[in-house]
């Protein structure tokens, strides 16, 4: 009985409740965001001062620009896919990057690569890649009626399908000459900040987009047969997406490398912790939060633990959990 | 009027709905009854737009609904089927508020506001206004879809199986509801249905499919007769009348 | 009309010709000379008989033990769990080998190889039972979603033995464990695939039993059998046979997922006879991995974990996309 009264209670002032329930979590998170960041750029300082402040600046500069990739792109291809397990990376969307940067340089060799502009490439690149991943992504879920637990398992068999083409034809390369090469590609793209700039103007450009599919987006949620039924232009809207959904994973990717699950663990938390359908709360704190994770996680085990370079192994542990909890979980589909 | 002109859809080799013409959407009910896989849901699909036409066309007040802008058709036409699962935690004012997106693209005005609580008030949701759809009986679940689409404030109203699922109270309620939002609020009812003694006493008209095709269509006296539901449904069925509907007795 | 054909001793007689020609062809590549004119000229005690012996001999049973063993494995785990889609490599249980190897090579290096096994096995066993439990627990068991859920307890598992593997510099050797490598198998270092071939020859003559196992406790129970049992064995011989494979020659991923798959396709679901074929097959399609990655850019090799990682994966999406078409 009082429960019953007490939900009674809640629910009469649910719309509310509701509306600062997002503001209090926007802001928390905001708070703790700024906390971080601060942190990681100020505190335990050896050596000069400007150089390190500046060198982790660029750092920072990178994570805000994943987080805000990896956030928008999950919350977007859950919403298109109707679904809460699914994420972009998981369909094999950085393999797949990685495969591309190496077909060219089995087609062209490696000597013809270095001597190209690497913005030049980088922009190939990820025209390439976005071309590639929307067509793939268009060939597989407007399939009707497929389940979405086969589409995320064609996903992660695509991904070791791109793992292992890559793999074999690193080993087609002449032996010698691979190694010269895989310096030559990563090293260009360690926090440049050329690169940096790009990636922050791809990620504008992605956002006015956004802005402009704006509150079709919200419709989606009822599914495809209702938003229709509402007069959204389904299949082009979805289209969209996707090119977007692509461009960002791509941007993300080629700053960082792959984070496979970071985008599934904001993206639930926060709707978890927003309760709120639209993606004008939905995305901002699914960023917020993966910001919280990327900085904090490397202040956390840089600083804490000493332990350099494996934040992306530690996601991976993480996130499969998170993973196995959600799919053991009732009404995941 | 919602014309359908040769209308086709096939999957592989066979035509689940085979060169359909016909005029759907007059004052009231219309009920569209058949067996399995006679091509009822495809046919309202396709009104709908959820699947593409193969061939033919269909046009609603003269717009065609595979050329015209979806918000103008949406302003005209609502539709509901029945797979209402979502993923999204959504209380039943914001489903019901969805129903104002063919009219203001997501922005609420005042207008706005009196559709939707005039909806709500319409299928009597006030006490759970606020209440999540996943916390709702399946009567609720259904009453709620029913107020988005009534919000949405058109003159057609096409339901695929709307029946599904409910126990027999649902099933009656559901029924003198859409009768009374055609009779009070001027709907135009387009409903697929299986039990056609529900059929036969709540439509205007009924239209009978077999394999493709339009049988027969007619008031529900024309319709629901031993001859018809022989050809249509392959059974020899009893028709007997009560209170001026025709009543089929199939279960003897 | 395959069916037909697959189903009479002759035909297997066929396959098993075929399998041993492939073999003989296995033999004869490579960079060194031998050929059988060497042989010949050398006689018994030359260069090309003894390495004949040493490495070639070695390596070409090493591959036709390793394939048969680890197509069957996969079959087993098929049948009891009754999904077409799993086998160690997506049930965890190759990561919780790879897994147990690391901690066995870190904190007791001098253990014999055969120690070095035991551990392994013990815990591809931990790793396996992890994944029937979990797969208890799902609310909805559909038949993608159990590799699905083995797949990404794999990866947690893998991320484990990553992290540690990092921290003791020890990523180069993990890599060779993922990734089955024939090239550097010899006389005295294949030896315990043997144990491999014995496990799996235990599965054939319990192949009814673990059948009914797989059509769940009270099935099982009702025809007098104890499951406990007989799912302790199944899955102590998919744990073996993984671990040993992973400890000797590398994983080789998707093997066993795909073997059994085109065999039913081609053949239907009799386990009885579908066994042999199974573990034809599965020699078959691992010496063809290892010739292609031998020729293809020959003189240099590419692992049969390579090659087989793209072949297995592609052929794993058709069949895959094929059974989705099927059900609709």
């Amino acid at each position: 009985m009082p429960t019953d009264t007490l939900s009674q209670a809640v629910t009469g002032v649910a719309p509310f409740v509701r509306r600062h329930r997002v503001c209090f979590w926007i802001l928390a998170l905001t708070g703790v965001t700024v906390l971080l960041v601060t942190a990681y750029l100020f505190t335990d300082v050896t050596g000069s001062w400007d150089y390190v402040v500046q060198l982790r600046t660029r750092k920072l500069a990178a994570m805000l620009l994943v987080a805000v990739a990896v956030a928008t792109a999950t919350v977007l291809f859950q919403t298109v896919t109707e679904n809460r397990i699914l994420t972009p990376a998981i369909m094999g969307l950085d393999a797949l990057y990685v495969l591309i940067q190496t077909v060219v340089v089995y087609l062209f060799g490696a000597s013809a690569l270095a001597a190209t502009d690497p913005v030049l490439r980088w922009t190939v690149e990820i025209v390439v890649l976005v071309l590639f991943a929307t067509a793939l992504f268009q060939w597989i879920f407007t399939g009707a009626g497929r389940s979405i637990h086969l589409l995320v398992l064609v996903g992660v068999l695509f991904g070791v399908l791109f793992r292992s083409v890559t793999h074999l034809l690193q080993r087609m390369i002449d032996p010698a000459e691979f190694v010269v090469l895989q310096d030559a590609f990563f090293a260009s793209f360690s926090v440049s900040e050329r690169l940096l700039g790009l990636s922050a103007v791809t990620i504008t450009f992605a956002a006015a987009g956004l802005v402009l599919i704006g509150r079709q987006l919200d419709v989606l949620v009822l599914g495809r047969a209702h938003a229709i039924g509402l007069g959204v232009h389904h299949r082009q809207l979805v289209a969209i997406v996707f090119a977007l959904v692509s461009v960002l994973v791509a941007v993300s990717t080629a700053l960082v490398g792959p984070i496979t699950f970071l985008g599934l663990i904001v993206a639930n938390l926060a709707y978890h912790l927003i309760g709120s359908h639209r993606h004008w709360h939905t995305i901002p704190a699914a960023i917020l939060l993966a910001v919280i994770f990327l900085v904090g996680g490397h202040l956390l085990l840089e600083r804490v633990f000493d332990l350099g370079t494996v934040l992306a192994v530690v996601i991976e542990f993480v996130g499969g959990i998170f993973f196995l909890i959600l799919v053991t979980r009732k009404g995941t589909r | 009027m919602i014309v359908l002109q040769s209308v086709t859809k096939r999957y592989a080799d066979t035509a689940v709905v085979d060169d359909v013409s016909i005029e759907l959407g007059h004052p009231g009910i219309t009920s569209v009854i058949g067996a399995n896989g006679a091509g009822k849901s495809t046919l309202l699909s396709m009104i709908g737009r959820l699947l593409l036409i193969d061939s033919g066309t269909i046009t609603v007040d003269g717009l065609d609904v595979t050329t015209t802008r979806g918000a103008l058709l949406a302003r005209r036409l609502a539709v509901l089927r029945q797979d209402n699962h979502l993923t999204a935690r959504l209380t039943v004012r914001d489903l019901v508020a969805f129903g104002r997106f063919p009219h203001g693209r997501g922005r609420l005005g005042p207008s706005d506001r009196e559709a939707i609580d005039r909806a709500i008030d319409y299928l009597d949701l006030d006490p759970v206004g606020g209440r999540f759809l996943d916390e709702l009986s399946g009567g609720q679940r259904q009453r709620a879809f029913l107020a988005m689409t009534l919000a949405q404030d058109t003159e057609y109203l096409l339901l695929d199986e709307p029946l599904n699922s409910l126990d027999l109270r649902h099933c009656v309620q559901t029924m003198r509801l859409l009768r009374r939002a055609a009779d009070d609020l001027g709907k135009r009812i387009v409903l697929v249905l299986h039990d056609i003694n529900f059929a036969a006493a709540y439509s205007d008209r009924i239209v009978a499919m077999r394999a493709g095709r339009i049988h027969v269509a007619g008031k529900p006296t024309e319709v629901i007769t031993t001859a018809v539901l022989r050809q249509v449904y392959g059974l020899d069925i009893a028709v007997d009348e009560f209170g001026g509907h025709p009543m089929a007795i199939y279960h003897l | 009309m395959i069916r037909r054909i697959g189903a009479t001793p002759g035909a297997l007689v066929a396959g098993v010709a075929l399998t041993a020609a492939l073999a003989l062809v296995s033999v004869f590549v490579g960079v060194a000379d031998v050929t059988p004119g060497s042989l010949l000229r050398g006689g018994p005690d030359g260069e090309a008989a003894l390495l004949l012996a040493a490495t070639r001999l070695p390596r070409t049973i090493a591959l036709v033990l390793a394939g048969a063993a680890s197509a069957i494995a996969g079959l087993i785990m098929q049948m009891l769990v009754r999904n077409r889609f799993v086998e160690p490599s997506t049930t965890g249980t190759t990561e919780a080998a790879a897994l147990g190897l690391l901690v066995v090579t870190v904190s007791a290096p001098g253990l014999p190889l055969t120690g070095k096994m035991a551990v392994a096995i013990g815990f591809a066993l931990v790793g396996t039972a992890l994944f029937l439990l979990l797969l208890r627990r799902l609310p909805v068991r559909t038949v993608i979603l159990v590799p699905l859920v083995g797949i990404m307890l794999g990866s947690v598992i893998g991320a484990v033995t990553t992290f540690f593997a990092y921290r003791l510099d020890l990523l180069q050797t993990l890599d060779t464990w993922l990734t089955g490598d024939f090239s550097g198998v010899l006389r005295g270092r294949y030896e315990l695939l043997w144990v491999a071939f014995a496990a799996t020859a235990a599965a054939w003559v319990a192949a009814d039993r673990l059948t009914v196992a797989g059509l769940g406790r009270d099935f099982t129970t009702n025809l007098g059998m104890h499951y406990g049992r007989l799912l302790a064995l199944g899955v102590t011989i998919v744990a073996t046979v993984a671990s040993v494979v992973v400890v000797t020659v590398g994983a080789i991923p998707f093997l066993g997922l795909i073997v059994p798959n085109i065999v039913s396709l081609l053949l239907g679901d009799n386990a009885r006879r579908t066994i042999p074929w199974v573990a034809v097959v599965g020699a078959a399609f691992v010496l063809v991995c290892d010739l292609i990655g031998r020729v293809l850019r020959y003189p240099y090799e590419i692992p049969l974990g390579v090659v087989a990682g793209v072949v297995g994966a592609a052929v794993f999406l058709y069949l895959l996309l094929r059974s989705s078409e099927h059900a609709h």
